[in-house]
């Protein structure tokens, strides 16, 4: 879908640099609570995982999913059914919702990329559209009211995650632990496999790779980690509904994915973290907010289709 | 009573009614959507914005300019088709060239616009359109009792579709359309203006979907969401059908217009899903679709 890759010489040269601004990304994101309110930076690293994990799927197999509200408010739903109905730890709540949004991942994967390009993505709406169908009649998800009042509880029984800081910091590590989870196979010989099927789909199954299984595993991995993403806003805003699951979240996910910049692995933080700060400002507002998405997703396409990290990467290579 | 499966014939056919309905939109949506994608390779996202686009301009015609039904059949697929065509021009005929799932994300952020405008100006309750005189009332058919204007719809549709059909298969017009379909270059190198083409393509896909809306419009209510969610059954009848076939998309629209109906009659709690069933049954067992000649 785009050629955006760093070679293998660039990428290394870029390390150091990397590392130095992921070192000061790391302590601004620890020092952030102190400056803003908790529940919207919360917010920020959910939906920025979120994006992350779809970006696996998007950037770096080329498949471009248009259901993966699915696993991130399916997720939502299983870990604050868990938490509150059964009383389980949320740590093994958020389990929960990582492993029941990776097997729904295999199930309308193994269903969607039976097709290619535009037919996939018809798949994977179509799919989440009948799980929203399902959450809506289903008696555990309580229809329009959705699970209310999901207690945080206690981490490994022991931290009190009511405390605004303690929350904070457990939703931070999940998020840094996310995003290595998916840098780390996006730079393994796996995600390099990945990348060929991207580039090219044909030339890949004549190399001798049994892609079917590759996009499968992909479409898991990034299920199961959107799923994660849920899992954590179920517990940060104690409640889990339909909204989660809608079609309109799956377009939120792919536009911070296209803003942030397809195939980057910052871009999609970056998105989440201007969608997130823009639907802010825009909740008091009468304007519709899917004017301006709207708007922003069809400049994105027109205009600007690296997104904004993709440019300014694109920038600095013609400079070197 | 008379009984069909231990349910009475009048239930029965009330909703294998409503099941023709359904599928007479879905039948002229999905083709819409496949004529655009035949010429154009673009997944039309903004098709269900259009079908509201074409509700609410009919119903704006009818109350503020006084304008009824009958002109509005003619002027609201005339104005979306328009729009259609000037969209195509300014923005989608850029997009060609690269990766076709940016087509169906442009389209998708226009949807967005194009209803957010409209929930800003009207909220999301539905406004009653009431048909002309000529088409109210029921006839009494014997085994039931038919409202007009659902029968008119169910008639007109299929010779919309119809005609559509003979439009492409049949004439002039449409062999160009076929052919440039085929091998654009060459029939560009014929002499045949192909953008131009492409643009009443375009603006012929948009204006099925506005006609599919104002005849909707005293059916259902005419609202600004009328589109979002019947848009993914379309998408799903489009993946049932394989968009490779006009015909193809018209008759896998129907059948699965009266799949819905009947499953409203034997298990209701499914109906609202049973269309993506068939759609994953499908797909396991044929996956280029039912009419598809690609793999």
């Amino acid at each position: 879908m785009a050629d955006l890759t760093l070679t293998q010489a660039e990428a290394h040269r870029a390390t150091r640099l990397d590392v130095l601004l992921l070192l000061i990304a790391v302590v601004g994101l620890i020092a952030a609570p102190f400056f803003f309110y908790p529940i919207f930076l919360m917010k920020m690293l959910c939906f920025a995982l979120f994006a992350c994990a779809f970006n696996l799927l998007l950037g770096f197999t080329g498949l471009l999913s248009f259901g993966h509200a699915a696993f991130f408010g399916g997720a939502a739903y299983f870990t604050a059914h868990a938490v509150k109905e059964w009383g389980w730890t949320p740590e093994a709540g958020i389990l929960l919702g990582l492993v029941g949004a990776g097997g729904m991942g295999l199930v309308m994967g193994f269903l969607a990329i039976r097709r290619q390009g535009i037919y996939f993505a018809m798949i994977t709406l179509a799919l989440a559209q009948m799980f929203f169908f399902f959450c809506l009649q289903a008696p555990f998800t309580k229809g329009e009211d959705g699970i209310q009042g999901v207690p945080r509880g206690y981490l490994f029984g022991l931290i009190d995650l009511n405390q605004p800081l303690n929350i904070y910091y457990f939703v931070l590590a999940v998020f840094l632990i996310g995003v290595f989870a998916i840098w780390r196979i996006v730079n393994s010989p796996f995600g390099m496999i990945l990348k060929s099927i991207r580039e090219n789909e044909n030339r890949a199954i004549s190399l001798g790779y049994s892609v079917q299984k590759y996009k499968l595993a992909a479409f898991v991995m990034s299920a199961a980690l959107s799923g994660l993403a849920g899992a954590l806003k179920a517990l940060v805003f104690q409640f889990a509904t339909l909204t989660d699951v809608s079609w309109q979240m799956s377009g939120e996910v792919i536009l911070m994915t296209l803003l942030g910049g397809i195939g980057t692995m910052v871009g999609p933080i970056v998105g989440a973290g201007l969608v997130v700060t823009l639907q802010n400002y825009l909740a008091t507002s009468p304007l519709p907010v899917t004017i301006v998405t709207g708007t922003i997703f069809m400049i994105c396409v027109l205009i600007f289709r690296r997104g904004i990290v993709g440019e300014i990467q694109a920038l600095l290579r013609r400079r070197s | 009573m008379t009984m069909i499966f231990g349910i009475p014939v009048q239930a029965f056919m009330g909703q294998l009614l409503v099941g023709l309905i359904n599928g007479s939109f879905y039948a002229m949506l999905s083709l819409g959507l496949a004529i655009i994608f035949g010429m154009l390779r673009i997944i039309n996202f903004a098709h269900g914005a259009q079908y509201m686009l074409g509700a609410f301009v009919g119903y704006l015609l009818l109350t503020h300019f006084g304008i009824g039904y009958w002109p509005a059949l003619i002027l609201a697929p005339l104005i979306v088709g328009i729009t259609g065509m000037i969209i195509e021009r300014l923005a989608l005929s850029r997009l060609y060239d690269l990766d076709h799932l940016y087509g169906l994300l442009f389209t998708f952020g226009l949807a967005l616009v194009i209803e957010g405008v409209f929930r800003y100006y009207y909220g999301v309750s539905g406004q009653a359109y009431t048909p002309p005189p000529a088409l109210t009332g029921v006839v009494n058919l014997g085994f039931m009792f038919l409202p007009v204007y659902r029968g008119w719809a169910v008639i007109a549709s299929l010779v919309v579709c119809l005609g559509t059909w003979l439009l492409i298969e049949k004439t002039k017009l449409g062999s160009y359309l076929r052919a440039a379909t085929e091998n654009p270059t060459l029939v560009q190198a014929f002499g045949v203006n192909v953008p131009l083409l492409l643009t009443l393509t375009y603006g012929i896909g948009a204006a099925l979907a506005g006609l599919a809306g104002i005849m909707a419009a005293p059916v259902y209510q005419v609202s600004p969401l009328m589109g979002s969610n019947l848009i993914i059954i379309v998408f799903a009848v489009v993946v049932v059908g394989g968009m490779g076939s006009i015909l193809g998309a018209i008759v896998t629209g129907y059948l699965l217009g009266l799949a819905e109906g009947l499953t409203k009659v034997f298990y209701p709690e499914a109906s609202n899903i049973v269309i993506f069933v068939i759609m994953a049954i499908v797909l396991l067992v044929r996956p280029a679709g039912l009419f598809g000649k690609d793999a």
